[in-house]
């Protein structure tokens, strides 16, 4: 009985879960649920990805109202590892989110904070789930709404700018994504992705569906921060509460990102003549683009969070990279690298997080040998950077292997070698600070309190998780990979 | 018997390092050195196994879909192997000579690091394909880093920097694409006995394009102008410079390079192209240049880390040379020069903790006081020349046939020529140390008043000494007996 | 000619859409550039309502027998966006009102020139 609900489950968990705390009200307690309902979720998430290996795609009718005409929820292999990866992500990051918290978030706002993270979580989720296009814009308002309340949530007034910011850019975005659905019911006649898909060959005004198409694309190219539509982010990821930032790098993105998937090769097909233009002359160059310039951008930022916030910007740059490749092998190394990245740099922003809890900053140039102080966050961080410089045994390497065998096999050479250009420059931008820490004598005139300092176990045990669990996914590659794969097969197999 | 076994050995021992700490040091290395015992038992048993025909592969752990890891033994890696288990044991010995009259500081971290290394070491010998070898390669180049750094100094921090930017950068910018080409090119990373890409179609410049790729990627192999790293880290301890920058490190390089030449390309394809002329110039040069370089250096460690960088050369030309007769050199190479080379550098670190010298020009008339020390000096520069009695004769004698195979005789000059440069920059130390005045006033009294013998002995620690004089007289034990190694070299599979 | 008046309900729709765009970008001010983000999401609701009119067309509720009516779907949809629409507005103009009470104005630039001070201390 409950596994036939499981996919209503996904979204309603979260979804109730946000009112039950604003009216609960007590932090602790607030925590607790969120906590809760979002092992829940993982819980959940985990049982569809079973079911979908088990007996293939899963098509929930909300509400009983059959597809076309009802919303329906879709589960294949491409979304089922992505829903298990935003649950999964967002609790962990939520059972570490406890402390820091409460440091950083006035104390009688902390239920409102846990409220927007589940609406945030379902926004997400129902992102990844929905199989209705329409519903696709109604799940993306929600998540962004409650991040813009996330975002105000930081300490410092810019964060407020930054929120802002972000809302008119998101909005933005989110009213092309609704200009482009509007467009393609005005040529179709249907919501229904799985129907959206077997009515745009037929559709008798291709131009409406290039109109359509385009708008969407940019829209969501806002949303998933691609070069150069990438200006909220930066300030977005500085200013945030470092908790939200952790959530926001490893999820929010990507969902985006597998909606453009998504729409690009499932709603759209491979077969339309103007996806040769997209992918050559914007998305390649956008990606390329991308990763080099935001890497050497993130070198010179004295900000942890800045300089990650940039390197984000750059590793999307590889993921949009192997979209833009459009063959088996290029689209298992972006799908490869949204999970990859996605636990690479919330690990890292968790210990930024750790180092910004004791010291208040996270200012390179002040971070003076710190492993003395905080060895265990120093550790983690380099840990994490090594993986994003893409060190064999790491999850890093694994994306970075296939993406380059994808752009050689296609024949890219100069794409093969800019990536790997890129990923010297990450060298050098996670080097200087792992340099700094290891390293440098203190020299400040208000050193660092000596002896150790290290965070609070709530949090370094749920980042030591994460690490650990990328270090086993990055000596078994090849799990991944497979899922990977399998999804890449999916998409660009069409809908069946 | 698996192969990975041999990773337990460095592995196990480093709780055991970390447990006894620096309160029971004396545990602490006695314990790694069982452990250095155990590991050079285990890579017997290999080679036993290996004599007896047996092929001897590990499970696989898919890394990637396709390429897995995994360990095999084949007769190269077995040479690498056992000399490298067996210098860990001596330099072990010697380092906790060194360690203690130096006075390091954060000894277990320079013991664990060490260990580490040494497990990638076994890694990169019984890599079983490409993957794994990068892998071993990429770990072995982490391990050493804080090796380099480790006395503390702003001099040892940038060494550092310089040394990760180098390798690090060098391996994932060259060397991993030449990895994932080989990978698209031909399907697999296997080592196959004559080379996977022979049929897959490569264009001559792109075969020579590739072997550059592979070539300077391979900073350890320290090939001009990847070489920087080398002189830069030797602000490190001596037994690190010993082990690691004369032998592990750098010789995974060119173990890497050996390696790539037989089973990826296959030595029957690079000789019939011309895609290894465009970088055999390279590498003679190197070898010219870095001994032109060692000639000007005063500092002992210096000298030995440019002669190091001429002598990686060498195995690098012979690899690239790829005729039976140079590989076998070049593999040959490995070992001889390892002996000669990590004597050279014992005894330079024992110079140092006795009687604190570290330049050239101080150490005249040293061999009154350090006369086992001077002469183990000795034995080791005549290896590196490649003179009798020594066993650096027989590498040289090989790669030299290998390019008389090839018909090109500029390549036995750039040999022979440099052959006269070791000479020279290596030879006046050790007969200096026995045969010149001493600028010690002390000494000079004594031995001026007719009593030379007088002069009082002050040598290194027993523990180092001892480490000196085994692998010196391995040195003389290669050269009289190369038999055995000669016909476990001799069972590569050529094709 | 036809094109221009028989369709002025489109060419509503795109001047709409780009007096919002131009107010959004245009404009310092924050509460005029959440009005212009307003007058731009609603060109999109006349844009959906425009698509699912059919001339002559009622409304489908409670027909006794078969008529030509209006899509019902895109008004739902529009409903639904103009919630969205709303509940965007009300975060924008919370955040404005705390904008103003840290920074005591909503003139973007000097908003800018305030956070370059910050910066440069």
């Amino acid at each position: 009985m409950i596994a036939t609900q499981l996919p209503a489950l996904q979204i309603i968990i979260p979804l109730f879960a946000a009112p039950i705390i604003v009216l609960v009200r007590r932090s602790e307690l607030a925590w607790i649920i969120a906590v809760v309902a979002n092992l829940m979720c993982v819980l959940v998430a985990w049982k569809l990805l079973g079911l979908v290996n088990e007996q293939g795609i899963i098509r929930y009718s909300l509400g009983g109202w059959a597809a076309p005409t009802g919303i329906e929820y879709y589960v294949d292999s491409v979304n089922a590892p992505l829903l298990l990866l935003v649950a999964a992500i967002s609790a962990i990051v939520l059972l570490y989110a406890y402390h820091s918290v409460k440091k950083s978030v006035d104390s009688n706002k902390h239920y409102l904070f846990y409220a927007a993270w589940m609406l945030c979580l379902s926004g997400l989720l129902g992102m990844l789930i929905t199989g209705d296009a329409f519903n696709v814009f109604v799940f993306l308002e929600i998540s962004s709404l409650s991040t813009y309340m996330l975002i105000a949530f930081g300490s410092d007034r810019r964060a407020l700018t930054a929120s802002f910011r972000y809302l008119v850019l998101g909005s933005i975005g989110a009213s092309f994504i609704l200009i482009g659905i509007g467009f393609l019911y005005a040529a179709t006649g249907s919501l229904n992705m799985l129907d959206l898909a077997q009515r745009i060959p037929d559709a008798s005004s291709e131009r409406a569906i290039l109109v359509a198409f385009s708008f969407i694309s940019i829209g969501l190219m806002i949303k998933s921060a691609i070069f150069p539509l990438h200006a909220w982010l930066a300030n977005a990821y500085h200013h945030a509460p470092i908790t939200v930032t952790a959530f926001l790098a490893g999820t929010a993105t990507k969902v985006s990102l597998y909606v453009f998937l998504r729409f690009l090769f499932s709603v759209f097909g491979t077969q339309y003549n103007f996806e040769y233009l997209l992918f050559n002359v914007i998305l390649l160059p956008a990606a390329v683009l991308g990763f080099l310039i935001m890497s050497v951008v993130a070198v010179f930022q004295t900000d942890l969070r800045r300089m990650l916030a940039y390197s984000s910007v750059a590793q999307i740059g590889y993921i949009v990279a192997g979209i833009s490749l459009a063959t088996q092998a290029g689209l298992t190394a972006g799908y490869v690298h949204i999970i990859n990245h996605a636990m690479i740099k919330t690990a890292l922003f968790m210990s930024v997080g750790c180092i910004i809890y004791r010291l208040g900053h996270a200012h390179r140039p002040s971070l003076d040998n710190l492993i003395q102080t905080m060895p265990l966050t120093c550790a983690a961080f380099i840990i994490s950077g090594l993986s994003l410089i893409g060190v064999p045994l790491t999850v890093g390497f694994v994306s970075k292997f296939t993406l380059i065998g994808a752009a050689m096999e296609k024949g890219w050479w100069m794409m093969a070698a800019l990536v790997l250009v890129s990923s010297v420059l990450a060298i050098i931008y996670i080097g200087r600070v792992a340099d700094v820490m290891l390293f440098r004598k203190q020299r400040l005139p208000n050193p660092i309190p000596q002896g150790r300092n290290e965070a609070p176990l709530s949090m370094l045990v749920p980042m030591y998780g994460l690490i650990f669990m990328s270090l086993y996914l990055g000596v078994y590659g090849s799990k991944t990979l497979a899922v990977a794969s399998e999804a890449a097969t999916q998409l660009l197999g069409g809908f069946r | 018997m698996s192969p990975v076994w041999t990773l337990l050995p460095p592995l196990l021992v480093i709780p055991f390092i970390i447990g006894f700490g620096e309160r029971f040091r004396n545990l602490r290395e006695a314990s790694i050195i069982i452990a250095g015992i155990w590991l050079l038992y285990l890579n017997n048993q290999l080679y036993s196994q290996f004599v007896a025909g047996e092929a001897i592969t590990s499970g696989e752990l898919p890394l990637l879909s396709y390429y897995s890891l995994k360990l095999s033994v084949e007769p190269m890696g077995l040479v690498f192997g056992l000399l490298a288990s067996f210098l860990w044991v001596v330099t072990t010995v010697y380092s906790i000579g060194y360690m203690r009259g130096h006075d390091e500081k954060n000894q277990t971290r320079f013991y664990v690091c060490f260990s580490l290394a040494i497990a990638g070491v076994m890694g990169a010998a019984y890599a079983d394909n490409l993957l794994t070898l990068f892998v071993a390669y990429e770990a072995i180049t982490i391990a050493t880093f804080p090796l380099v750094t480790h006395p503390g100094t702003d001099k040892a921090r940038n060494a550092g920097r310089l040394y990760l930017m180098l390798l690090m950068s060098g391996s994932i910018a060259l060397l991993l694409p030449a990895i994932i080409w080989v990978a698209t090119a031909a399907n697999t990373l296997d080592f196959v006995p004559g080379g996977v890409l022979a049929d897959v179609g490569l264009s001559q410049s792109a075969t020579a394009v590739m072997l550059a790729l592979f070539v300077f990627g391979t900073g350890k192999a320290a090939i001009m102008p990847m070489h920087r790293w080398l002189p830069a880290a030797m602000v490190a301890p001596t037994p690190v410079s010993a082990l690691l920058h004369a032998v592990a490190v750098v010789k995974t390089g060119v173990f890497v390079l050996l390696k790539v030449v037989t089973y990826t390309f296959g030595i029957d394809m690079l000789s019939t192209t011309e895609a290894a002329q465009f970088i055999l110039p390279v590498a003679a040069f190197t070898v010219v240049a870095s001994s032109l370089i060692a000639f000007t250096k005063d500092n002992l460690k210096a000298r030995l880390a440019y002669s190091t960088i001429s002598q990686l050369s060498y195995i690098i030309m012979a690899a690239l040379l790829a005729t039976t007769m140079s590989v076998t050199g070049g593999v040959f190479h490995i070992v001889t020069h390892a002996f000669g080379k990590i004597t050279l550098f014992f005894c330079a670190g024992a110079i140092m903790v006795a009687s604190h010298k570290t330049e050239i020009s101080q150490m005249k008339g040293l061999g009154r006081t350090m006369p086992i020390t001077m002469g183990a000096f000795f034995i080791g520069a005549l290896s590196i020349i490649g003179l009798p009695p020594a066993a650096g004769m027989w590498s040289k004698l090989f790669i030299a046939g290998g390019s008389l195979e090839t018909n090109n005789l500029i390549w036995i000059g750039v040999l022979m020529l440099s052959t006269v440069l070791n000479i020279a920059y290596l030879l006046p130390i050790a007969i200096n140390a026995f045969f010149a005045q001493s600028d010690d006033p002390k000494i000079q009294a004594k031995t001026q008043s007719g009593r030379p013998m007088a002069v009082e002995w002050n040598e290194a620690p027993f523990a180092s000494l001892w480490a000196i004089v085994v692998t010196s007289s391995v040195c003389i034990l290669l050269f009289l007996f190369p038999q055995p190694l000669m016909s476990l070299i001799g069972s590569i599979q050529w094709r | 000619m036809n094109t221009i008046l028989g369709l002025y309900n489109y060419w509503i729709v795109i001047i709409l859409m780009m007096a919002g765009l131009y107010i959004l970008i245009a404009r310092y001010n924050l509460i005029k550039k959440i009005i212009g983000l307003s007058v731009f999401q609603t060109s999109i609701f006349y844009l959906y309502i425009t698509m699912g009119k059919v001339d002559g067309g009622t409304a489908p509720i409670l027909l006794d027998e078969p008529a030509s009516y209006s899509n019902p779907l895109v008004h739902v949809l529009i409903l639904t966006a103009i919630v969205v629409g709303v509940a965007t507005t009300a975060v924008a103009l919370a955040l404005i009102v705390r904008i103003y009470e840290s920074y005591d104005t909503i003139e973007e630039d000097e908003i800018k020139a305030i956070e370059m001070q910050e910066q440069d201390s």
